[in-house]
Order: structure tokens, then C-alpha cells, then sequence
């Protein structure tokens, strides 16, 4: 097997492809926690947004209003979560693996009627760029829409926590609601919003998966990608460009392990198939050894339950 | 973690579901590996499960038990409130279903694809399948121009590595040249997995992509990239209307029907059933025409041969990777040898995990 230019290229584009719905989701989820609040609903959110773009796809024959359909759905779930941690100020942890549980039969549930059913065919971006380009053509084009998006949000992210008066507050109140609430902060307001945001994005990041990925609805599709997520924003100390790092990493090793199979090089499967969560982990424990930047990226209030004495 | 809760949740809900109405009636209880709605391997059983229904018989179900100690208490579960044959439709049920069955002497169980009857009232079915798969490697051997099939195998058990030398040595017969590429997912349902590996094999010249998993996502994918695939399980015809040749599809419904009848009237008895393309177990989707009339007539004489038992997926002589002779020239594989398959034959790459 001689590795040509172009088919580095086509591996490199379907790593990047096959990185999309963690991206998505994890980048939701970052901005979730570091507004302090711990959502452990990602598969949840994103099992709900993978069925409800399928079923507003075959309903509606309308791939935009789908994939608005499952940013919405992912929305609405997390309010849900949103109302139980923030307004009746349930625990964090109980209440999200509730949401995942919740969003695996919901989806199940509605998904009964379109099991079986071909998805649509999603419109790609630069299709003539792809062949003309040797080794970039594979790896920047021919991808969709929300493919590009995908690959911005990470840096938009970063932008917006860093630069931006709004991610000032979000991390203000991440860090410490009780400050943020006397510098007169309304931490509800901001951490709704957090939490919305973050399932929008995980209904999008499952609408990956059912519209664009997979072209189909098949119970549990998501197949715990969900938690991978979860894991990667843990890992990369809640930096949104390790994140990034860290989806690309785990995608690429997810497909590598499968190509280095097909070639017949004789290492244990099982080995291989264990190796993205191993490298994964290894490779943002590393690059993340900064002690000091870890603490200024931790959302020191994780998980807490924030009540405003009144 | 998640699946705990889910499990958790299922039991509670069975509880509250059996305790409420445990009375004397005659019940069949089901329990599947994957969702109910995979197109696949469980949506197969499930089809089996309604022809019972469709008899007059009470059936519930427990859809997406993980495979193991887990599973033990669902079957316990189902024996306990009532169940008086229960289905056990996946391998890793084995252990768990004769241990059970030791403690519930009065309920039947049958389990599939196992080997393992170690009380009276367990019995084991499967299906032929690897016939399907001789059918398979014949059409592969004559349609792949770049002489690269991609087979994307599932868990190595004895099931699985009887389907690829199956089909590697029926390509064999019609194709000296072609490869068997392996790539071990270890699932039996991740879509974007299976989709995934189907991407890898077609990168790497693959032309013909198979599958021993139970989404639809490797024939898709299969279609998107202009290669001929198989489907698995069900009719997949749907997702791949262009590339796909054919299916193997499994016909539960028959013997569910028969042995829930038997187990009602108290006619039941423990055997073991291998059924295959000739009692209708196993069953081929419509060919596809885009293989040419010559090739479908090749492939539909093969499979009258293969259910008269004029023919037979392993003739000899069978040779194993290392060059041992597996099956004399002449003879065929007996029931035995085939269940307890560990090898791969002569002409397959790589190694079985182990």
C-alpha cells in the first residue's frame, strides 16, 4: 500500500468530517460549564437533535428547517435541565444523566416511524474545488455547511470568552456567582442562556450525525459521543482550541486504528481500538500541564448550586 | 453509566408492569441486543416476535440488554414474573441463559446463535447463515475489478469468522486473485463506526464492501462512493438502491411461531436447530439486476444447490493461513467442526484478534 498525496488528503478531510458532532458539542458544553454550571445531558441533547432534524427532514423536506428544527430541540431539552438546576435548584449531576436518559427514550419513542427511511442527500460546499486541488482539495472542500461552522466555533469561542465584555461575565460568574451577583450580575439570566446555547449546540452536533453523517434515524445513533465530549472539555481544561485539538485527535485515531486494520499491520485489535481514548487523554494531559492556565480556565463554582439570598 | 440507568429504569418498569398482572397466562418473553428499530439483526427478531403475536400468543420484550452479567438479571426477571419461553436472541446471552434456566426448570428458554444446552429446558437455534455468505463471495469474486473486498467484522466468535472464510472461499472459486480485507469494529451497532470503517476499506481499494454488523450505515456509504455492497440482516435494498447486489435476510418468524405453539401445548423439547437457506432461516433479498442476467441466474443455480445440499460452503480440500489441511479433499465441513470455527482459511489476511 504506497500512501499517494491524494489519499492522505481524502484521510485527512474524513478525520476532520468524522470530528464534527464532538466539536460541536463540546464547544456547546464548554460554554455551558464555564458559566458554572455542569450539564451532563450532551448524549441527551444530542440523540433529541438527531431525531428531530430526521423527522422535520422527512416531514418537511427542508434541510435548513431541520437543522434549525434540531438546534431548537436541543434547546428546548436543556431548558428543561436549565429550570430544574437553576430555578428549582436541583443537583447538576442528578438532573443531567436524568436528561440523557430522558432524551434516549424520547427520541426512541418519536424515532419509531422513521426508522427505515433513506435520508436526503445534504448540499456541499466548493464540490469542484475538492477534485482540482491535490492533498488540500480533499481536506478544506466538499464539505457542508455545518462542517465550516463547525471548525470556526472553536475560535469564535475562544474570541468571545477572551476579548468580548459578555464572556468577561460569563467566566465572572463561572468563577464566582456570589461576586458576580453583588457586581449586580443577574447569574440566572446569564447561566440560562449558557445552558441554551450549549443544547443548541449539541442538537446540532446530533443533526450531524442523522442529516449529514449517517443519513438516517437509528435508535441510539449517537452511540455515546455525547460523553466523549463531555470528557474532551474536562481534558482540555475548558479551553475551546484544545478542544478542537482534542476532537481532531480522537476522530483521527478512530479512523487511523480502522486504515492501519485494512492494511493488515499486525497490532492487536483490541489495542488499537482502546487507542483514541488513550492518546486522547495523553495528549491534552500534555499539553495542558500549565498549572496556573488550568486554573484560570477552570470554572471554579463547577457544578454548584447558586441560590441569590434575597 | 447511562446504560446502568436505562437498565435500571427497564427493570423497574418490568417490575411494575408483571407484578400487576401475573396470572396463569401462557407468555413469551423476548430479549434483544439492540433496538428494537435497528433495520437490522433486532428488527429481524422483533418481525419474528409479531408473527408469534400474530398467532394469538401473549409476547413482551426487553430491547438493548447489554450482553453479560447484565443480562442475567433481565432473563431472571422476565422467568420470575411469568414468562413461560423465553428467546434469547444474541451470543454473549449464553452464560446467562443457562444459569437461569437452572433455577426455573418450568420455563423454557431458547437461545440463539449459542452452543451451550446444559439443562433440559434450554434449547439453541441459529441460522446458516454462512450460506448466505457462500452466495455473497460468489458475486463478490465476479464483480470487484480492483480484487479488494472489504469486510467489516464485528466480535471473533465463531459466527463471524465462519461468514468471512465462507465468503472468501466461494470468491476464491470464482476469483484466484482477490483479498479479504478485515477490519474489526467491535460493535455490533454504531453507525458512525461502521460507516467509518466502510470508508476506510473503500479508501484503501476496497470495491465490494460486506458487513457483519447491524446498522445500514456501511451500505450508504457504500452507495455514496460508487461501490457494491451487501446488506445484512434485513432487506437494505431502501438505502442503497443503486450499489446494493443483495441482502441476507433472516426469517425468524417460522420456528418462533412453531416453538411457542409447542411450548404452549406442552410439546416442547430441547433441541438444536441450524437451520438454513433450505428450511427458509435464511433468505436472500431480490438480486440486483445491475449484475447482469448471466450472474443472477449463476447465483440463484448456487442457491438452489446450497438448500437441495447438492453443494456446500465448505468443500474441501480446505486449507487454514498456515497451509494445514482443515477439509480433505471431497469431503465437507460436518456441524461440529463449523460451530467451533477458530481459523481463517488460506487467503485471508491478518490475524483474529485474540
Amino acid at each position: 500500500m504506497n500512501i499517494d498525496i491524494n489519499f492522505l488528503g481524502i484521510l485527512i478531510g474524513a478525520i476532520m468530517a468524522s470530528s464534527v458532532p464532538l466539536i460541536l458539542a463540546a464547544s456547546g458544553e464548554l460554554i455551558t460549564e464555564r458559566s458554572g454550571v455542569l450539564n451532563l445531558g450532551v448524549e441527551g441533547m444530542m440523540i433529541i437533535g438527531a431525531i428531530s432534524g430526521f423527522a422535520l427532514m422527512v416531514i418537511t423536506d427542508n434541510l435548513f428547517l431541520a437543522i434549525i428544527g434540531s438546534m431548537l430541540s436541543g434547546l428546548l431539552l436543556s431548558f428543561i435541565f436549565g429550570f430544574l438546576t437553576q430555578s428549582l435548584l436541583t443537583n447538576h449531576v442528578a438532573s443531567g444523566l436524568a436528561l440523557t436518559i430522558f432524551g434516549i427514550g424520547l427520541s426512541a419513542m418519536i424515532g419509531k416511524d422513521f426508522v427505515g427511511i433513506p435520508g436526503k442527500e445534504f448540499p456541499l460546499l466548493f464540490v469542484n474545488l475538492k477534485e482540482a486541488i491535490p492533498l488540500f482539495g480533499p481536506i478544506f472542500f466538499g464539505h457542508s455547511i455545518v462542517f465550516y461552522f463547525a471548525f470556526l466555533l472553536p475560535f469564535g469561542t475562544n474570541y468571545f470568552l477572551r476579548k468580548t465584555k459578555i464572556g468577561l461575565i460569563v467566566r465572572a460568574v463561572g468563577d464566582s456567582p456570589v461576586s458576580a451577583a453583588n457586581q449586580g450580575i443577574n447569574v440566572l439570566l446569564v447561566r440560562y442562556c449558557c445552558i441554551l446555547y450549549g443544547g443548541a449546540m449539541c442538537g446540532l452536533g446530533g443533526a450531524y450525525l442523522s442529516l449529514i453523517y449517517t443519513p438516517q434515524w437509528i435508535e441510539n445513533m449517537t452511540a455515546g459521543r455525547g460523553w466523549i465530549a463531555l470528557a474532551l472539555v474536562v481534558f482540555a481544561t475548558w479551553s475551546p482550541l484544545k478542544v478542537l485539538a482534542g476532537a481532531i485527535i480522537f476522530g483521527g485515531i478512530t479512523i487511523l486504528q480502522l486504515h492501519m486494520q485494512a492494511m493488515g499491520i499486525r497490532i492487536p485489535v483490541q489495542f488499537l481500538s482502546a487507542l483514541p481514548y488513550i492518546m486522547t487523554i495523553v495528549v491534552l494531559v500534555i499539553i495542558s500541564r500549565d498549572s496556573r492556565k488550568i486554573k484560570l480556565n477552570t470554572p471554579t463554582s463547577l457544578g454548584q448550586i447558586f441560590y441569590k439570598e434575597k | 453509566m447511562y446504560k446502568y440507568f436505562l437498565r435500571l429504569l427497564a427493570l423497574v418498569l418490568l417490575l411494575l408492569g408483571f407484578s400487576m398482572n401475573a396470572n396463569a397466562e401462557f407468555k413469551v418473553g423476548f430479549v434483544y441486543v439492540g433496538p428494537t428499530g435497528d433495520h437490522g439483526w433486532t428488527y429481524q427478531h422483533d418481525e419474528g416476535r409479531k408473527a408469534v403475536e400474530a398467532a394469538g400468543i401473549k409476547t413482551t420484550y426487553v430491547e438493548s440488554v447489554p450482553e453479560g452479567a447484565d443480562a442475567e438479571r433481565v432473563i431472571r426477571q422476565l422467568a420470575q414474573s411469568g414468562h413461560d419461553l423465553i428467546f434469547t436472541t444474541s451470543f454473549g446471552y449464553m452464560d446467562p441463559t443457562n444459569k437461569v434456566a437452572k433455577d426455573f426448570p418450568n420455563v423454557k428458554f431458547e437461545h440463539a446463535t449459542g452452543y451451550k444446552r446444559e439443562h433440559s429446558n434450554v434449547s439453541t437455534y441459529s441460522a446458516r447463515f454462512y450460506e448466505g455468505r457462500t452466495l455473497l463471495g460468489h458475486m463478490a469474486g465476479k464483480m470487484t475489478k480492483t480484487n479488494v473486498i472489504g469486510y467489516i467484522a464485528s466480535f471473533p466468535i465463531p459466527e463471524v469468522i465462519r461468514g468471512i472464510n465462507a465468503m472468501t472461499l466461494a470468491a476464491q472459486k470464482v476469483n484466484p486473485n482477490i483479498k479479504t480485507k478485515i477490519v474489526w469494529v467491535f460493535t455490533w451497532y454504531d453507525p458512525g463506526k461502521e460507516s467509518e470503517a466502510a470508508q476506510a476499506l473503500i479508501d484503501q481499494g476496497a470495491d465490494i464492501i460486506m458487513q457483519h454488523t447491524d446498522s445500514t450505515a456501511p451500505v450508504q456509504v457504500a452507495e455514496k462512493a460508487g461501490v457494491w455492497s451487501f446488506g445484512q440482516a434485513s432487506d437494505m435494498q431502501r438505502f442503497a438502491p443503486k450499489s446494493i447486489l443483495t441482502s441476507i435476510i433472516d426469517d425468524w418468524a417460522p420456528y418462533y411461531v412453531e416453538r411457542s405453539i409447542a411450548a404452549r401445548d406442552g410439546t416442547w423439547k430441547q433441541q438444536d436447530t441450524w437451520h438454513g437457506l433450505k428450511e427458509g432461516m435464511v433468505a436472500m433479498a431480490p438480486y440486483n439486476s445491475a449484475m447482469g442476467s448471466g450472474l443472477v441466474k449463476e447465483v440463484e443455480k448456487l442457491q438452489k444447490d446450497l438448500a437441495s445440499g447438492k453443494a456446500h460452503s465448505f468443500t474441501g480440500p480446505i486449507y487454514d493461513q498456515k497451509g494445514n489441511l482443515l477439509v480433505a479433499k471431497g469431503k465437507v465441513a460436518d456441524d461440529g467442526m463449523l460451530a467451533g470455527m477458530s481459523v481463517y482459511v488460506k487467503g485471508v489476511e491478518g490475524d483474529i484478534p485474540k
